[in-house]
């Protein structure tokens, strides 16, 4: 049986459980919901659990554990009927098997053993399929049988039910925490793979960043080409830039739409700022590339200065761009949050509106506003699109803004593209970049957020 | 005449007799929030030195009309005010007159204590600051000092200066809003229920500082407290609806109200 009728029949199984545990509740309590423990519907979502929880949980483990099996009872198979031994062999031999039996691979003059073989596949794969979809539905009907029997009006239904669904919501939420952990996991073990080849110390503060030279095995040890300072400089080049645009524009634009704008004027502005922070950052990227950049350097030209087509500057200005709405959108909230009654003690002194506000609602909302162009930063840090399209890959140990330079997510992307070896530094070092940038950005969320933790329970 | 249109009683007709000047003269003071009128047809004259209370049940736009005094409903959106407003006989909603100034000559005290997030001098330096009303430090650590004696505050702060406002106990930030609002040396301090955050004792301590504010500032003051208008006040306004039910001395609205919408709210039967 295929596995989508199994599930459409666990589905109807529920929600026929469904109708009838609330049917029977209603009966049990004599039509009337107030002498049941809990209001019908609970009864009903009590039944409907029974009849499709187990059994959705038998079919996901049979599924899971079935290709194994198989493949172990195949293998066996091919072992016994063409006395092949080595696991490798074997291997190859069991992927020919599920081609055949797939008919990925032409059958004709193929190996009657394999062919022999691919039908043992069929039918292990068929006979698996029907016991799982019977045993399934003799669980959801047992399961529905089981609680139909319970429903009385003394079963506490809700809790039974609120109890399935609070667990519910401990698994999702351990799940987005265990895929958090399983990447930070990740990043260690393989940056301490890096490690034994780079030195920490050569990682962290060598100034030449080459990893194309190292490719060779016998230049591994001698080579100091992993210097990241070269990846940091630009990065911090870049995000300064960005900042450098983002935070004026970002922090007068909030000012202007929490303090001046009329109601109606605001209703439209801080939509279509906010559709700034919905552009995908791959068009921004090539805006930059295709438009800004070749704008500065036509601009450079005509000044006289050399301008490289790929710079930091182009980048940086688009990346600050696109943060913007950021740092408008959460000043704009700590703007607001500053009580009415401070802007009217200033005001009830005759201060004019922009003395209120550079006297009073900034400093009272400065450290929400510090913490906004914390996050911002560590956005701007955290930026790739943008930079690998017009800031370049060339790793130059630079500040002038015209120049190309790269960041450490430039070369995380690229140092990824195409083919790699996994045992190779190169390829290596970008967990230990990756590392590093997560835990600057870690660090600048941490502090960012405690800020601002600290600013609301000021005014709560 | 105390009022034109509501005839006072005669002990008020005596105070004017002791020739006090009219320091607010409102006629036909009408606020609308957009559909709502919340204010109507209000005629009452202030006289300088002189503490006036505002009582009536919640809703009745006594704060409303203390917000009309120093323009402070400019700030709400969709608020309309009509008629006329004379501080000493200058139409304060004429377009002529500059809200910054008007504010500078009547300040305010709020119901809550809202001193700003700086150092208790910054605050009290804050209006003298903005108005350029001090030459030199020296000057302005003088009008420091005096405002802060004059709320009473003085002594308690005096080696503290430089401590948030936000430290002190919510009666010393009331009286540091006072210090504030007096340091810019206005004519007259409207108060929003000045004392309804406050503990009974702070209370005491801010009735008192009135009562000793009044020889040089007219003050309007808005309260539930009936209370507290009988002995801060020289005369009440008890509002209704929107409406000035009655307006004259406080010994005479408390013992002998004319107005039986007065008489059922200070009892105690509504409100």
């Amino acid at each position: 049986m295929p596995l989508s009728l199994v599930l459409v029949v666990i589905v109807l199984l529920a929600a026929l459980g469904y109708a009838m545990g609330r049917s029977r509740a209603l009966a049990a309590g004599g039509g009337s919901a107030r002498t049941l423990n809990s209001v019908p519907r609970y009864y009903g979502s009590y039944v409907a659990l029974w009849a499709g929880l187990p059994s959705l949980v038998l079919l996901f483990i049979w599924n899971a554990a079935d290709g194994a099996i198989i493949r172990g009872m195949v293998i066996d198979r091919i072992a016994m009927a063409t006395s092949v031994t080595a696991p490798a062999a074997l291997n190859l031999a069991f992927a020919n098997v599920v081609n055949l039996a797939n008919g990925a691979l032409n059958s004709d003059g193929a190996d009657p053993n394999l062919l022999a073989a691919a039908g043992y596949y069929n039918h292990l794969q068929d006979l698996s399929g029907q016991i799982a979809g019977a045993l399934v539905l003799v669980l959801a009907l047992c399961g529905l049988a089981y609680a139909l029997r319970r429903v009385r009006p003394a079963l506490r239904a809700r809790n039974a039910v609120e109890r399935v669904v609070h667990t519910l919501l401990m698994l999702s939420s351990l799940l987005a925490i265990l895929t958090t952990v399983g990447i930070v996991l990740s990043l260690i073990f393989e940056s301490i793979r890096f490690f034994t080849h780079v030195a920490p110390w050569d990682f962290l503060f060598g100034l030449q960043w080459s990893p194309q030279t190292a490719l060779r095995a016998d230049q591994v040890g001698s080579s100091s080409a992993f210097g990241a300072v070269p990846l940091f400089a630009g990065t911090l080049l870049i995000a300064t830039i960005a900042m450098l645009v983002a935070v004026p524009v970002g922090l007068m634009s909030a000012i202007y739409l929490s303090e001046y704008a009329s109601r109606r004027t605001r209703a439209v502005v801080k939509p279509l700022l906010e559709v700034l922070a919905g552009i995908p950052t791959v068009v921004y990227g090539f805006f930059a590339a295709l438009t800004v950049a070749p704008f500065f350097r036509s601009l450079g030209q005509m000044a006289g200065l050399d301008v490289s087509s790929e710079s930091a500057l182009a980048a940086g200005i688009v990346m600050g761009i696109m943060i913007v709405p950021f740092v408008s959108s959460l000043s704009d909230d700590v703007i607001n949050a500053v009580p009415q009654s401070l802007r009217d003690g200033s005001y009830g002194m005759g201060a004019t509106r922009s003395e209120t506000i550079r006297q009073v609602v900034l400093p009272a909302a400065l450290p929400g506003i510090v913490g906004a162009f914390l996050l911002a930063v560590s956005r701007a840090v955290g930026e790739t699109m943008i930079v690998v399209m017009a800031a370049g890959l060339a790793a130059n140990l630079t500040f002038n803004p015209l120049e190309a330079v790269t960041t450490v997510t430039v070369q995380i992307a690229t140092l990824l593209v195409g083919d790699q070896e996994f045992d190779s530094p190169k390829t290596l070092s970008v967990f230990a970049l990756g590392l590093t940038l997560f835990l600057v950005t870690l660090c600048l969320n941490v502090i960012a957020l405690r800020i601002v933790q600290k600013y609301r329970e000021k005014y709560d | 005449m105390i009022n034109l249109r509501i005839p006072a009683s005669p002990a008020a007709d005596d105070t004017v007799a002791a020739g006090q000047n009219v320091k607010f003269a409102a006629r036909d003071v009408n606020v609308h929030y957009g559909n709502k009128h919340a204010i109507r047809g209000i005629d009452i004259d202030i006289l300088e030195n002189e503490v006036v209370a505002f009582i009536g049940p919640s809703g009745c736009g006594k704060s409303t009309f203390l917000r009309c005094l120093n323009r402070m409903n400019d700030t709400l959106d969709g608020c309309k005010v009509s008629g006329d407003i004379r501080l000493d006989g200058e139409d304060i909603y004429s377009p002529s007159v500059d809200v910054v100034h008007l504010r500078a000559r009547v300040g305010m005290v709020f119901q809550k204590p809202n001193p700003f997030p700086k150092s208790i001098y910054d605050n009290v330096a804050y209006g003298p600051r903005i108005h350029g009303l001090c030459a030199s430090q020296d000057e302005l650590d003088a009008t420091v000092e005096r405002s802060l004696r004059g709320a009473g505050l003085w002594n308690e702060v005096k080696d503290r200066l430089a401590d948030p406002g936000n430290g002190l106990s919510g009666g010393q930030q009331q009286r540091l809003c006072i210090a504030r609002a007096i340091a810019v040396e206005p004519e007259v301090i409207l108060m929003d229920e000045p004392c309804s955050a406050l503990d009974p004792i702070a209370t005491g301590l801010v009735e008192q500082l009135i009562d000793e504010l009044r020889r040089r500032y007219t003050i309007v003051i808005v309260t539930h407290n009936m209370q507290q208008a009988a002995r801060v006040s020289q005369k009440t306004a008890f509002f209704h609806l929107g409406d000035l039910a009655e307006f004259g001395e406080t010994e005479a609205i408390f013992t002998n109200p004319r107005d039986e919408r007065t008489q059922g709210y200070i009892t105690g039967r509504y409100g």
